[in-house]
């Protein structure tokens, strides 16, 4: 059977890992390529790569970093930030990446995701849905208002309905721009549609949770997971082997992501691993 | 040195990089001549079945492949490289491929993997184990168990189970390995299966005339 799978996620700038890390024993800790490759040594299943860099036009540079890794490191990679067309998803897969992880550009246009997953396989098109929780109700009129701004031809079938932002804490809405901008699209609908459009992963992250370090969304990724047929990824609000535990347990997802508990040396791949194993997990060794 | 077989069906900068990081040195080729005159064939692959035959066929490679099959020289196909050596497969509708071994590809159970208690998805993908069934040298130095990454809706079923090497369990126990005589092929991806995955790709680069 298969092993639950544990994803470091490097955020990349202008070519950069950034975040204060500090590793024993690499030459260069801001170097991608060498950062990866102690997540290799440390038992990583797969690799993610997040790329902030501002500028469309410094593509380049991320395109180096993912040649560069795709020649030292051999396990799936994952690329995700700025993915705005095919080509770009066409030259990120060229240089060697395994799949890449679509946002705002599969919210502006879902139609984007069945058409990359048409030209390229679904096993490569990964979407990262942002949720946040909604603090307060909305009317109808505010929903739909989000919706023209941020969906090309509104897609009134997977916003939120005024019911579901009554209940509390229940329903997520999904953002765009790193949990800046609300869409009025519900989550868990937005997963779906994303799943019969083509997506072959959801890369799920809980915007109230990310940093908070008080552990996954559960509720919100065990909703969707059940939902869904394919794979999830749990993302946002690591900070203890046991979150790792209830995500997969509690929040039945397929895979876990995690960025600073790996930078900031708090536990290791391996430790979470063990951890998981001794638990009944089903870990790779 | 190893000849990879480029018929514009998948992404094969991995599995150059694999060999290369092991020492193996690699021609990458789409010209059927240069593929004649390999001593070892790499083909690997991605995508639909039905499209990989269509463009070995476009590209003349059908029989460049069969006659280096049957002429004894090592041979080692990966995902799709390992499916296209069956008679048949049933993804969209049945077409035909090499027949090099008698069996079909056919799709995992759907309907069956979603009525279980813990819901199968399809595509396999991610990391599962090899139950080792015989010996082989291109696993070689790797112990029964070991996880490999596989990215797959289709498995093969041959009709003759002594060419299986390795089998794998995701709901089914399914072929994951073929090795006999010159032919060898997984379903998993060595070149993305990290260091016991490379140790694969060193063993076929390695491999000498009196080992098959």
């Amino acid at each position: 059977m298969l092993a639950v799978i544990i994803i470091p996620c490097l955020d990349v700038k202008d070519g950069r890992v950034v975040k204060g890390i500090n590793f024993v024993g690499l030459k260069d800790a801001g170097d991608p390529v060498e950062v990866a490759k102690l997540y290799d040594e440390q038992g990583a299943d797969e690799l993610t790569f997040l790329d902030i860099t501002a500028s469309h036009e410094k593509r380049d540079i991320i395109i180096d970093v993912v040649k560069h890794t795709a020649e030292q490191v051999f396990m799936p990679l994952t690329v995700g930030g700025g993915i705005r067309n095919l080509d770009d998803i066409r030259i990120l897969l060229k240089a060697g990446a395994d799949k890449v992880s679509i946002n705002t550009a599969a919210i502006y246009d879902p139609d984007f995701v069945r058409e990359a997953s048409f030209k390229f396989g679904a096993q490569c098109i990964v979407v990262a849905v942002d949720a946040r929780r909604l603090t307060s109700p909305l009317t109808k009129d505010e929903i739909y208002a989000m919706a023209q701004e941020n969906i090309k031809g509104g897609y009134p079938d997977v916003l939120l309905e005024e019911e579901d932002t009554k209940g509390k804490g229940a329903a997520c809405e999904v953002f765009t721009h790193g949990g800046r901008n609300p869409t009025g699209i519900y989550a868990v609908k937005w997963a779906k549609k994303m799943e019969e459009l083509g997506a072959g992963e959801i890369l799920l992250t809980s915007m109230d949770r990310d940093g908070t370090k008080i552990g996954f969304d559960c509720e919100l990724t065990s909703k969707i997971s059940d939902k869904l047929t394919i794979p999830i990824i749990a993302s946002g609000g690591v900070g203890t082997l046991e979150h790792f535990y209830d995500g997969f347990k509690k929040g039945r997802a397929d895979a876990a992501l995690a960025a600073s508990v790996f930078h900031y040396k708090e536990f290791t791949i391996r430790q979470v691993k063990d951890y998981l194993k001794e638990r009944g997990v089903r870990v790779r060794p | 040195m190893v000849t990879v077989i480029d018929y514009g069906m998948s992404n094969l900068r991995s599995v150059v990089k694999g060999f290369e990081n092991v020492g193996v040195k690699v021609c990458l080729t789409s010209d059927k001549r240069v593929a004649a005159a390999a001593d070892k064939l790499v083909l690997p692959g991605q995508g639909a079945f039905s499209d990989c035959m269509k463009n070995l066929r476009d590209l003349d490679l059908v029989d460049v492949i069969k006659n280096h099959i049957h002429s004894g020289k090592p041979y080692l196909g990966i995902c799709i490289g390992l499916q296209l050596l069956f008679t048949e497969s049933e993804e969209f509708e049945l077409t035909k491929g090499l027949d090099i071994i008698k069996g079909r590809v056919v799709k995992f159970p759907e309907e069956e993997f979603a009525r279980m208690e813990t819901k199968l998805k399809i595509p396999h993908m991610g990391w599962n184990s090899l139950d080792i069934k015989k010996d082989t040298p291109l696993l070689k130095g790797i112990a029964d168990g070991t996880y490999f990454y596989f990215v797959h809706s289709f498995y093969v079923k041959p009709e003759d189970e002594s060419v299986t090497a390795a089998t794998t369990n995701y709901g089914i126990d399914f072929t994951s390995m073929v090795s006999f005589d010159n032919v060898f092929a997984c379903q998993f991806h060595p070149e993305k299966s990290r260091s016991e995955g490379l140790k694969i790709l060193k063993n076929f680069g390695s491999l000498t005339l009196h080992q098959i």
